[in-house]
């Protein structure tokens, strides 16, 4: 029943939040940037603007829904390339390991000490601002600790009775990672990718904030949380209202990802059944 | 008289085994196993009956490595072939049981799955046709309900019926040879018989060859027709099953023997097994010292009729 629950509950709020950014052209009552109207700015929510305007005039609601193209995609495809970039290196260093996985730790090890906002920060200067670097800058920054999940995830499963057993019937390396070892740790691998939407939004946030994301005017939730820092007194539903975007963003994604989890254990299965 | 010795499926000569270039572990192990035979590797824990089976298959796991010797399989060298040929070569020709019925099976993925993987690598069925050979497979096994069975999953099955599947992926592709290392050490009496039997059974009727790797002397008496006994990395005494338990010759067999837990016996704790071994059997008549015992031609002429 706990297992139906969350998976429907993730499942619902997911899909508000992409219908939301999918069909915003069609929902949103005003255009996100040209309908600025200086003269009402900093109005609280009320019948015409459901989640009020900001410091310019412009419908937090509207911004919200345009907010979520950008957002999603950022939080979606950067952990995306984050789950296969840790992954991969992750199942393959703790699989064949020697020099491999050596050079797999040491490179972790080295993406971790790195702060990733600064490597981001440092991609981002180089291929400059926009979403398509935004998303390899994110992509290409946090993918380490699923990179250590999976592979002390596969050290573990590398000496499990199965994994011999496929060896002994003949099976490729390859082949046994992928049917014996990535359906046991797609797991945690899906609970690091779906924790990690959150961050990636956030991170957008910042990069944008720092001038380097998502350029103003166009909305993301990001620089809309920074665009209403400066009015979190005078009109702190400014900044609420995409806060919450993206905390019914997160927790959506949350449950989907432990949904899946438990769906893809055969044990809760059948506990089900 | 020669001719009447058919050729071996697998002919084991002077098989070292060691870490890095020294044959520390195994000293020179040789045997061979004829066509639909049964033969089993006894010996304590540490005698080497493992790695032998394990450098048979090609899966000695580093440091361990073979430092001399060769392992004919079908009259070839697998140790000549490489990565690619042996990995063809296992599953499909030969095959192995393992001890833990409970870990070798893949958690998450149907026990038919698993079975019909096998005709999917080596055979190159479609997954559709493969299933269809898979709940055959679970038939032979004497799995009850085999189509409903093979939707389960392995938590699903005791342990005996888990065992069953694994002699169903091992026995798939019909193999020449199949190794059980400590097949039934894992389950109890009555299933182990079972399992044993089955063993046996489904074997006799595909002609497959059988190294039986055990402990238990119980188990290797009811099932092989020749055994050879393992101690400290050499073969030391090679005979048929029944003129081994009748009249032991090398020391160590006698030693083994009489260690075995009879009725009437004193109890385990104040016997304590390897003590009494070792006084039956004087250090210096054990492993490197010890000549090796091992069968005349003749006899393997004799096991293969």
């Amino acid at each position: 029943m706990r297992l139906r629950f969350n998976l429907v509950l993730g499942l619902l709020l997911a899909a508000i939040v992409i219908i939301a950014g999918v069909f915003a052209a069609w929902i949103a009552p005003y255009h996100p940037i040209i309908d600025a109207d200086l003269m009402n700015s900093e109005m609280p929510p009320s019948w015409e603007h459901w989640m009020g305007t900001d410091g310019q005039g412009r419908d937090v609601f509207s911004r919200v829904l345009y907010g979520a193209q950008v957002s999603l995609t950022v939080g979606l495809v950067s952990q995306l390339i984050n789950s296969c970039i840790g992954t991969a290196l992750g199942v393959s260093a703790g699989y064949f390991g020697g020099w491999w996985d050596d050079l797999v730790n040491g490179l972790t090890n080295v993406m971790l000490a790195i702060p990733s906002l600064v490597f981001a920060l440092a991609i981002m200067a180089v291929l400059g601002p926009g979403l398509p670097s935004l998303l390899i800058a994110l992509g290409l920054t946090n993918w380490s600790w699923t990179c250590r999940i999976a592979r002390s995830s596969t050290l573990s499963l590398k000496n499990q009775g199965f994994v011999q057993a496929a060896k002994v019937a003949g099976f490729g390396d390859g082949n046994i990672m992928r049917t014996q070892i990535l359906p046991n740790i797609i797991g945690p691998v899906l609970v690091m990718a779906t924790l990690g939407i959150g961050g990636a939004v956030l991170a957008e946030a910042a990069l944008s904030f720092l001038g380097v994301g998502i350029r103003p005017p166009q909305p993301s939730w990001g620089n809309m949380l920074t665009d209403a820092r400066e009015l979190l007194r005078a009109a702190p539903w400014a900044a609420v209202f995409p806060g919450l975007a993206i905390f019914i963003t997160v927790l959506g994604f949350n449950l989907l990802g432990d949904g899946m989890r438990d769906l893809l254990d055969p044990h809760m299965r059948t506990r089900r059944a | 008289m020669s001719k009447t010795v058919p050729a071996s499926i697998l002919s084991v000569r002077d098989l070292r085994i060691g870490i890095g270039n020294q044959s520390d572990l195994l000293h020179g192990v040789s045997f061979d196993i004829l066509p639909g035979e049964t033969y089993g590797l006894v010996g304590e824990s540490g005698s080497g009956k493992s790695i032998t089976g394990l450098s048979v298959l090609g899966l000695l796991k580093r440091p361990l490595q073979v430092t001399g010797g060769s392992i004919l399989f079908r009259e070839q060298d697998v140790l000549k072939l490489n990565k690619r040929e042996r990995r063809r070569l296992r599953g499909d020709r030969m095959a192995m049981v393992f001890q833990e019925p409970m870990t070798a099976l893949n958690p998450l993925a149907t026990v038919g799955r698993q079975i019909a993987e096998m005709f999917v690598v080596h055979r190159g069925l479609s997954w559709a046709q493969a299933r269809l050979k898979a709940v055959e497979a679970l038939e032979t096994v004497h799995v009850p309900a085999p189509d409903e069975r093979a939707r389960s999953y392995p938590h699903q099955l005791s342990g005996g019926m888990r065992q069953r599947v694994m002699i169903a992926i091992a026995l798939a592709c019909r193999p020449d040879l199949l190794i059980a290392d400590e097949p039934t050490t894992a389950l109890d009496v009555t299933v182990q018989a079972e399992v044993l039997k089955l063993i046996a059974e489904l074997c006799q009727r595909e002609g497959t060859a059988v190294l039986l790797v055990s402990h238990d002397l119980g188990v290797i008496a009811n099932m092989c027709r020749r055994v050879g006994v393992m101690d400290r990395g050499r073969l030391v005494e090679e005979q048929d099953t029944r003129a081994l338990f009748e009249t032991p010759l090398h020391p160590y067999t006698r030693g083994l023997l009489a260690a075995r837990p009879r009725l009437g016996s004193r109890t385990i704790s104040e016997r304590g097994r390897l003590t009494e071994l070792d006084e039956l059997v004087a250090d210096t008549q054990r492993g490197r010292d010890a000549p090796t015992l091992v069968t005349p031609r003749g006899m393997l002429a004799e096991a293969g009729r």
